[in-house]
C-alpha cells in the first residue's frame, strides 16, 4: 500500500511543477524564448500575494485574484519594454537578459522583503484531508492537482478553439508568414507573456500555500519547471502535464528510499528521457 | 496610365550586397503584370520590399502617389498588399480552413472575399478545410496559399513563383483562378520563371536582369528575340 500511496502523493506533486511548466513551455513554444527569470517570476507573484495579504489584511486567495490581472500586465510590459528588444534572431541576448531580469528581481526581492521565509496561509484548508482506503490526501495538493488539469485544459481550449490561439500557433510556426498575415508578432508576444504570468501567479499561489519560499526559490522552480518541460516534450501542454508528474512521482519514490534522495531521483529521470527520448515523452504534437 | 502602385529607383540590400539596383515599376488598378528574369535576377527581393519583409526607402515604392517603401510586413498588407510567398509556406500546425483564417488578419475593408468566396473559387479546399495543411497536395497547398492571401481582401495579390513546382495541369488550373481573380477587380503581379505562363497571363511583362530591369512591354508587341536577349543577356 505504500508504494501506491508514494506514487499518489507524487502524482500530486506533479500538478505542480505541470504548473511551474506550463507557462515556460508556452512561452518557448511560441517565441522559441528560455525565460531563465521563469523561477524567480513566480516567487516574485508569491511576494505580490503575500505583502497584498499581509499589509492590507485580504485571505490569500482573494490576493490571488487581485494579483491575476495585475501579473498579466506585468508580463505584457516586461515583453514590450525589455524582452521585444532582444528578439532579432539570436538567441543568447535573450537568455542573457532574462538570467539579468533573475538577478535583479532575486535582489529587489531581498531587499524589499528579507531572506526570511514566508509562507501564503490558507488557515484550517492547509493541513485539512480525507482518507480513502488508508491512503491520505492533503486537501491543497489534491486542489493543486485539479487546478494543474484545468490550466493545461484552458490552455488547450485557448490555443484549438479560439483566433488568438490560431494565430498564436501561426506566429509559433513561422514568423515572417504571420506578418504577412498582417500580425505584428510583438504585440501577439506580449499577450503570451501576459498569459503566462496568469499562470505563473497561479503556480505562485500553490507554491505559496504549501511550502515556505524565499527571494532565492526562484531557481529551483525553474529547474523543476525545465525537467518537467523536456520530460514531456517540448510544445505539448498535456505533454507539460505528463512531465510534471512523471517528475513528481520520480522524486516522491526517490524520497520514500531514502530522503536524500528526493531531488536526485528527479534530475535522474529528468537526464534519462534527455539520453533516451532527447525530443521529450510526448514529443510531435505542436504546442 | 495611372499607377496604383510604383517602384521608382528601388534599391534593396541584404548587408552589403546589392540585390536590386534603382528599378522602376508600375502597375495600374486592375492590371496583370509579369515579372520574369533568370535566377538571380532580383525578382524576389523585389517582392520582398514590396510585401514590407526587406527594407526599402519610403519614397521608393509609392501608393496612390504617397510613399511607403520600408512599412511594417503586417502593415503592407493592411494598405492592400497581399504576398503569396515563393514556396507557398503554409502554416504545417494550423487545418486548411486556419490558414485561410490567417490571412483574414490583414483584412482593412471588405472587397467580397471571405471564406465562401474562396471555397467557391477553390471547391476542394471546402472539402478538405479541416485537414492539417501539410497533408494537402502541391497544387492544393498553392491554392490555400492563394486563398489566405485573398482573404485580406488585397487590392493588389503579390504571387512569387505560384507555378513552381507543380504539374502542367495544376499550373493551369492556378492560371484559371489567377484569371477569375482579376475579373473580380483584384490587380495581379506575378514573378514567374515559366515563360509560357507569365506571357499568356500578363497585360504587361517587365525582365528584371542583374537587378535592373531590361526590358518592359506588353507581351504581344515584345519579340521573342528581344526577350530572349533581356533574359539571358
Amino acid at each position: 500500500m505504500s508504494i501506491v500511496n508514494t506514487i499518489i502523493q507524487g502524482t500530486l506533486l506533479g500538478g505542480l511543477y505541470a504548473l511551474y511548466a506550463v507557462g515556460l513551455a508556452l512561452i518557448f513554444g511560441v517565441m522559441r524564448l528560455v525565460n531563465l527569470a521563469h523561477g524567480d517570476f513566480i516567487v516574485l507573484g508569491a511576494f505580490v500575494m503575500l505583502a497584498l495579504s499581509t499589509a492590507i489584511g485580504l485571505p490569500a486567495p482573494v490576493a490571488l485574484v487581485i494579483a491575476l490581472p495585475f501579473m498579466f500586465a506585468l508580463g505584457w510590459a516586461v515583453q514590450r519594454l525589455i524582452l521585444n528588444r532582444t528578439l532579432e534572431n539570436d538567441l543568447l541576448v535573450p537568455l542573457l537578459v532574462t538570467f539579468g531580469l533573475s538577478i535583479i528581481i532575486q535582489n529587489g526581492l531581498l531587499q524589499i522583503f528579507s531572506a526570511d521565509s514566508r509562507r501564503l496561509s490558507l488557515g484550517a484548508l492547509e493541513t485539512a484531508s480525507y482518507s480513502l482506503g488508508g491512503i491520505t490526501f492533503g486537501v491543497v495538493p489534491l486542489l493543486t492537482f485539479a487546478v494543474a488539469v484545468v490550466v493545461v485544459l484552458g490552455l488547450s481550449l485557448l490555443f484549438y478553439r479560439t483566433a488568438l490561439g490560431r494565430t498564436l500557433r501561426a506566429t509559433s510556426d513561422s514568423l515572417p508568414i504571420v506578418e504577412i498575415m498582417g500580425v505584428d508578432p510583438r504585440k501577439v508576444f506580449a499577450v503570451a507573456m501576459g498569459i503566462s504570468f496568469v499562470v505563473i501567479t497561479v503556480s505562485a499561489f500553490f507554491m505559496g500555500v504549501r511550502a515556505n519560499f524565499d527571494p532565492s526559490a526562484g531557481p529551483s522552480r525553474l529547474l523543476y519547471a525545465f525537467e518537467a518541460v523536456v520530460i514531456g516534450g517540448l510544445g505539448s501542454f498535456w505533454g507539460t502535464l505528463i512531465g510534471g508528474v512523471i517528475l513528481g512521482i520520480a522524486q516522491a519514490v526517490g524520497g520514500a528510499i531514502n530522503p536524500a534522495y528526493q531531488q536526485l531521483a528527479g534530475h535522474l529521470v529528468f537526464l534519462a528521457v534527455i539520453l533516451l527520448r532527447p525530443r521529450g515523452l510526448l514529443a510531435g504534437s505542436s504546442i | 496610365m495611372t499607377a496604383m502602385l510604383e517602384t521608382r529607383g528601388l534599391e534593396v540590400f541584404y548587408g552589403d550586397f546589392q540585390a536590386l539596383f534603382g528599378v522602376d515599376v508600375a502597375i495600374a488598378e486592375g492590371e496583370t503584370v509579369a515579372i520574369i528574369g533568370a535566377n538571380g535576377a532580383g525578382k524576389s527581393s523585389f517582392m520582398s520590399a514590396l510585401s514590407g519583409m526587406a527594407r526599402a526607402k519610403p519614397e521608393q515604392i509609392m501608393l496612390d502617389g504617397q510613399p511607403i517603401g520600408g512599412t511594417p510586413a503586417f502593415d503592407m498588407v493592411k494598405r492592400g498588399i497581399a504576398l503569396v510567398p515563393e514556396g507557398r509556406r503554409l502554416f504545417p500546425s494550423l487545418s486548411v480552413e486556419e490558414n485561410l483564417l490567417m490571412g483574414a488578419n490583414g483584412r482593412s475593408v471588405d472587397r467580397g472575399w471571405s471564406l465562401d468566396t474562396v471555397y467557391e473559387l477553390f471547391p476542394v479546399l471546402k472539402e478538405r478545410r479541416s485537414q492539417a495543411a501539410p497533408s494537402l497536395s502541391g497544387g492544393q497547398q498553392q491554392m490555400v496559399a492563394i486563398g489566405r492571401a485573398l482573404m485580406a481582401n488585397p487590392r493588389i495579390l503579390l504571387c512569387d513563383e505560384i507555378s513552381l513546382g507543380l504539374s502542367p495541369a495544376v499550373i493551369r488550373d492556378v492560371y484559371r483562378a489567377l484569371s477569375e481573380i482579376r475579373r473580380r477587380g483584384t490587380a495581379v503581379l506575378l514573378v514567374e520563371q515559366d515563360l509560357g505562363a507569365a506571357l499568356k497571363a500578363a497585360d504587361r511583362i517587365y525582365c528584371f536582369m542583374e537587378g535592373r530591369v531590361s526590358l518592359s512591354g506588353k507581351p504581344a508587341e515584345l519579340s521573342r528575340d528581344a526577350i530572349r536577349h533581356a533574359y539571358f543577356g
